[in-house]
This record gives C-alpha cells, structure tokens and sequence, in this order.
C-alpha cells in the first residue's frame, strides 16, 4: 500500500507499527537496567529511597568513594594491562599457528592440528582447582604473569588465522618466495597488512573475553594491587554493607562497563565476521 | 585382592571390543570381518587400560562396594568407547591411505624450509596450550582420585569415592538439579525472545540499525556487571522493581530471599545478559535467508505465520544449534559471577549451581579432591549435551537453501 492510498489519519501511524511497537518495548525494557544504574551512580542513598528517577547531584561524592577510597582506577589499570596482555599474546602467537599450518608442510601436521582442535572442547572453567595449583605452584600467584601467561594461545584464533590464511591466493607466496622472502619476512610485510580485519575480529572477541573474566584473577590474585576490576568491584558491594550508599557500586559498575561497550559497539561487525570466520568450512 | 582380576577385565574388553568394530567394519566401512575384529581387540584393550591403570583396577578389588563396581565398568565403557571412535575414525582412512584431516591440510605456496621452522612458529602455541590446558586437564583427573586439600603435604589414594559418594549427597544432587533446570530455563527463554525481536528488527523499518545497536549491547556487559544491577533493581528494601510492583499492584516479590523465586531471579538476569549475542546471530542469519523463497510461499498463499515456520525458521537451524551451545555454556559457566554478586548461591542453596559448587569446594572450603571429581562430571555434562545437541541437529538442521 502507498503512502498516497492510506485514508488520512492511518498516515500518521507508521509502516509495520507492531514491529516498532515490539522494539521499542524492547530496547526499552533492555535499556532500563543500565539507565537506572547510570541515574543512581549521581545519587544518594535519599535519593535511591525515595525512587528518584531524575540524576541526582551526589557523583563528585559517589566518584570519591570509587577513585580515592575503593581504588577503582587501580583496578582498571591491572584490567587493561591484563586484557590488553592476552589479546596481543594470542594475536601474535595465533599469527604464527597459523602461518605454520597454511604455508608449510610436515609430517605429522594432523596430528597437531587434532591437538589443537581438542581444546576447543576443553572449558577452562573444569580444570580452574587443577590451574590454580598449578599457577600457585610456579610462584605466578598474585601477579599479572599468573593472569596473562596461562591465557595466551587461542584454538580460536588458530582457527581464524587459518582460514582467513587459506582464502588469500597462492600466488602471494610464490611471489615473496621469488623474491627472497623468508617466511616472518612475508608474515610481517605481506600478510599482516592484509589481514587487519581478520585481526581486528579476534582482538575484540579476545578483549571482551579477557576483560569480563571472574572466576580465574577471583581464585588467583589475592593482593588488591594486582586485582582486576571485575573481582574489584566486589570492594564496593561490600562498602554498600557497611554503609555506603548505592551511588558508588553503581558508578563503578558504569565505569567498568565502559571500555568493552565502547569496543562492541564500534566493532561489531568485527566481532561477528570473527565468528563467521571460525565457523565455516 | 580383587573380586575380578584384572586380567578377566582386560580380556572381557577386548571381546567386546573385537566383536563391535568387526560388525560395524563390514556393514558400515566396508572392511573385512579380521581387520575389524583385530582393531576392535586393541582399542578395546586399549581404553580399558586407559582408565583403569591410573587406577590400578581399584574398582575392582574385594573390599569395594556395589557403586564402585558400576563405576568402573561405565569408566571403562567410556574409556572405550573414546578409543574405539578414534580408531574408527582412523584406521579406515589409514587402511584407505586418505588424506587424514583435510581440513587441517590447506596449504598453498608452501614454503621448502624443512620441519624446523613451522614447529618453532607453532611452539608458543602448543607450549601454552600443553602447560595450561591439557596438563591441568590431567592433573584434574589425578586429583579427582585423591583426598587432598589445599595446602596440606600430603594426600590419599581414595578410588573413586570422590565420585561414588555424589548420588547420596543432596547438597549435590540438588545443585545438579540447579543447574539444569536453570540453563533450560535461560536456553529457551533466550532463544525464544532474540528470535522474536531478531524477526522485527530485521523487517525493512524505519532506524532498523539503530535498533540493533540498541539491541545487542548488554552482551558486552560481564556477568558480574549485570549481577550488580540487578541486585539493585530487586532488591528487597530498596529495588525499584519492588516499588513499582507493589504501588501499582500492591505485590511485593522477595526476589532475592525466597528459594522458590531466586532462581528465577537468575535466569531473568542471564538473559537479559546474552540476548544481545544471540539478537546479532539471528539477525546475520535472517540476512542469509533467500526472499525469493519467502515470496513464492506468499504467492501461493502462505501467511506470515506459516512462512516463518515453514521457511525461516528451518533455515535459522544452524544457528540455532550454534546458539544453544553457546547458551547452555553461559547458563553452566559464565553465570558463576552473575550469582556470586547476586545471591552468593543461596538462599538455603537454591542458586548454588555445579560450578559455584565447584568453586565453594575447592576453593573456600580447600577440598581439591572433591573439587576435581565434581569438576569433571561438569565437564562430562556439557560435553554429553553438546554431543546430543550435535547429533540431534545433524538430523533435523537444513544447512544452506
């Protein structure tokens, strides 16, 4: 039906208005969780009471408590440098995996690529008593060696280098090869710059992993200056039962919120072409 | 002592072991009858011994009980049926002489540089992934025989009692229960809400992007984060949701006190946490969706409802599949930080899932031991339900158009 046709009040309705109905009801109904959260990180704990639905004027107090008494910005700094330890370690290591099972051969390669492909069934989770005793072992107990070093080789990114590798012609390698190249020199000057993209894909799926995890700096990282925020942040609950008021666990949370939202946002297609890339045969 | 010897185990694998492959060799490989019953005798043996020298067929012995019987032959079983779907996998495309992983031998303009060089670009990689990865795997099957607690020195070879005491423990069977109920519940719950709104949001609408974008973004958020505000928001004194509730209705739900309503609590959490994950899968995957198709079904009459699951929906099946694997490794795993900041597990233990009960174990508690065998029946849960996700969806998935 044309715009034209419609009788003159149906106008002002739009196209499909159930299914702006549905989305709207949705990112509304998505959205009001973190929107309260951001309103209730500038109150305080009057505010919070009284179901105030309006920012309050409490966030240089609220911002106080995080920064200077709960050291939040310490957390965050150990976050980055951890989560931006393991995205470069499996970028760079994956980039070599890769490089070795596209542009080689050698005897036993299934057998490796079968060694490689199994962890893909192995969640770190199940094994987290057996690594912790064994990390603790090492001496790597409170310290980034012990958050980074144990995450830095990624199946996945195998996976990614590979058949994004696989895609590129052959005749790229027969050229390098002609001209003397040897194979880090290709890695470094022809394929890399090719590759940003599939690189880009694994660094925001790998940034999001190892910034959100919990469980592992949780069990491993007993001294503060070392902790990551996300086992940071459970200093502020606990100032919350012992009087804080709401406002600053809120603000917290935002704040830690912001860097992964940042990059999921800006990068989604990323995000998604890295598990197209993964995914398919 | 034993009750069985060892060696009447050994031969009794070997047997059952002989007989299936040199059935399955002639009717499904096309191989002869010996060959199968010879391969058969070996990986029959062969996982047999895999899981019973470890532990020195203690299941077997004398003094050991019912349990520990049953155990051990579905140990064995296991075991054998690891090696023997190894050996079927392998001893065909040997005997064929194919090539052995296709998939792993795409290689054009290869370099000549001999063997060195690609196993020092993959050493890295295997090094981390030996040391962190499939030594911890080991170790956790080690530890899982064991009574050993964080700290002590020494430690006791206790058979497999770690596992053996689990079904008369209600703490764990309760928290077994926990777990299921609650990923089916965040499974079905997620799938079901990121398809409808997947569905509109895919319609040719006004500011579709920026609905998708408005769409997806919790995913980014860590479980914890969205434990944090969630807490807030049903929180008995001072939660919003009850405010709300109770001035409109006149009902105030105890969302986080209650046993029967804490899980719940939970799940709506979970998912309100991954439904953006699955939202940007579904929407990629309706992109894949021929209109063509779509439109001769409307020609010939069929209605949105009948398109959707006549057409689409089959064709979303690979992603689907893909989906509720990823979801049901949420609901096990990653909702460990979501309780942790929400109920701490409780109240009385309703929201204790495996996992959290894993870590309370090993961790709080320092019983490794324990630790490891619950551990383990975790890992076996979700391996179990991928495989039968897996195989289930061979069947019924329609991959391509």
């Amino acid at each position: 039906m044309t715009l034209a046709a419609r009788p003159g009040w149906r106008r002002m309705i739009p196209k499909r208005w159930y299914a702006h109905l549905i989305l709207i009801t949705a990112v509304f109904l998505m959205g009001l969780p973190l929107f309260y959260a951001v309103i209730v990180s500038t109150q305080g704990n009057a505010d919070v009471f009284a179901y105030r639905f309006t920012f309050g004027d409490q966030l240089e107090r609220n911002w106080n408590v995080v920064m200077n008494v709960r050291g939040l910005g310490g957390y965050m700094v150990n976050s980055f440098v951890v989560s931006m330890g393991i995205m470069a370690a499996k970028a760079v290591l994956s980039l070599l995996a890769g490089l070795a099972f596209v542009y080689f051969r050698f005897p036993g390669k299934w057998l490796v690529f079968g060694f490689v492909l199994l962890t893909l069934m192995m969640p770190t989770e199940v094994m987290a008593i057996a690594l912790f005793r064994i990390v603790s072992g090492l001496g790597w107990g409170d310290s980034y060696t012990g958050l980074i070093v144990p995450f830095m080789a990624s199946a996945t990114g195998v996976f990614l280098f590979r058949q994004h590798f696989s895609n590129i012609p052959a005749e790229l390698s027969e050229a390098a090869q002609m001209d003397g190249a040897n194979p880090l020199q290709f890695l470094f000057r022809v394929l890399i710059p090719i590759s940003w993209n599939a690189i880009a894909a694994l660094c925001v799926i790998q940034f999001l992993y190892a910034w959100n995890q919990y469980i592992w700096p949780l069990m491993i990282v007993q001294d503060r200056s070392k902790q990551v925020v996300q086992v940071g942040l459970r200093t502020l609950v606990a100032g919350v039962e012992t009087g804080d008021s709401f406002g600053p666990i809120m603000l917290g949370a935002v704040i830690a919120s912001i860097p992964p939202l940042v990059v999921f946002i800006l990068l989604q297609k990323q995000f998604m072409s890295g598990f197209a890339l993964t995914r398919d045969k | 002592m034993y009750m069985i010897s060892p060696l009447i185990v050994v031969v009794l694998a070997a047997l059952v072991g002989a007989l299936v492959m040199a059935y399955h060799f002639q009717r499904r490989q096309a191989l002869s009858l010996t060959l199968g019953a010879a391969v058969g005798a070996g990986a029959g043996v062969a996982g047999a011994l895999l899981v019973m020298v470890p532990l020195n067929f203690c299941t077997f012995e004398a003094e050991r009980q019912a349990l520990d019987f049953i155990f051990g032959v579905v140990l064995i079983v296991i075991g054998m049926a690891i090696v023997l779907i190894a050996a079927n996998w392998l001893v065909p495309r040997l005997v064929r002489r194919e090539n052995l992983l296709a998939m792993a031998d795409t290689q054009h303009g290869a370099f000549r540089a001999g063997v060195l060089p690609p196993l020092l670009f993959l050493l890295p990689t295997l090094g981390i992934l030996g040391l962190f990865l499939y030594y911890p795997m080991f170790d956790t099957f080690r530890l899982s025989t064991l009574l050993a607690r964080l700290g002590a020195p020494r430690s006791a070879f206790i058979c497999l009692d770690n596992f053996t005491r689990l079904p008369a423990d209600p703490t764990y069977m309760r928290s077994l229960m926990t777990s299921f109920s609650m990923a089916f519940a965040i499974v079905i719950l997620a799938l079901a809400l990121s398809l409808l709104i997947a569905v509109m949001a895919y319609q040719p609408i006004r500011g579709a992007r920026i609905y998708r974008t408005l769409l997806v973004w919790p995913y980014a958020l860590s479980p914890v984060i969205a434990g944090i505000i969630f807490r807030l928001l049903f929180n008995p004194t001072a939660g919003v949701l009850n405010y709300v509730t109770g001035s409109l209705f006149g009902v105030r739900i105890p969302w986080l006190l209650d046993p029967g309503v804490a899980p719940w609590t939970i799940i709506l959490a979970s998912v309100w946490n991954i439904m953006g994950f699955n939202i940007l899968f579904y929407i990629a995957g309706l992109q894949n969706v021929p209109s063509d198709l779509q439109e001769a079904a409307a020609i010939d009459g069929a209605n949105a409802f009948q398109r959707f699951f006549r057409i689409t929906f089959p064709l979303l099946s690979p992603i689907t599949f893909f989906l509720v694997v990823t979801n049901t490794t949420y609901a096990f795993f990653d909702t460990f930080g979501l309780i942790d900041f929400l109920t701490g597990g409780g109240p009385v233990g309703s929201t204790t899932t495996l996992m959290y009960k894993v870590y309370e174990l090993g961790i709080v508690n320092r019983d490794l031991g324990k630790a490891a065998a619950q551990s383990l029946v975790l890992f076996m849960i979700v391996i179990a339900v991928t495989v039968i996700q897996f195989r289930g969806s061979r069947e019924r998935v329609t991959y391509g158009a």
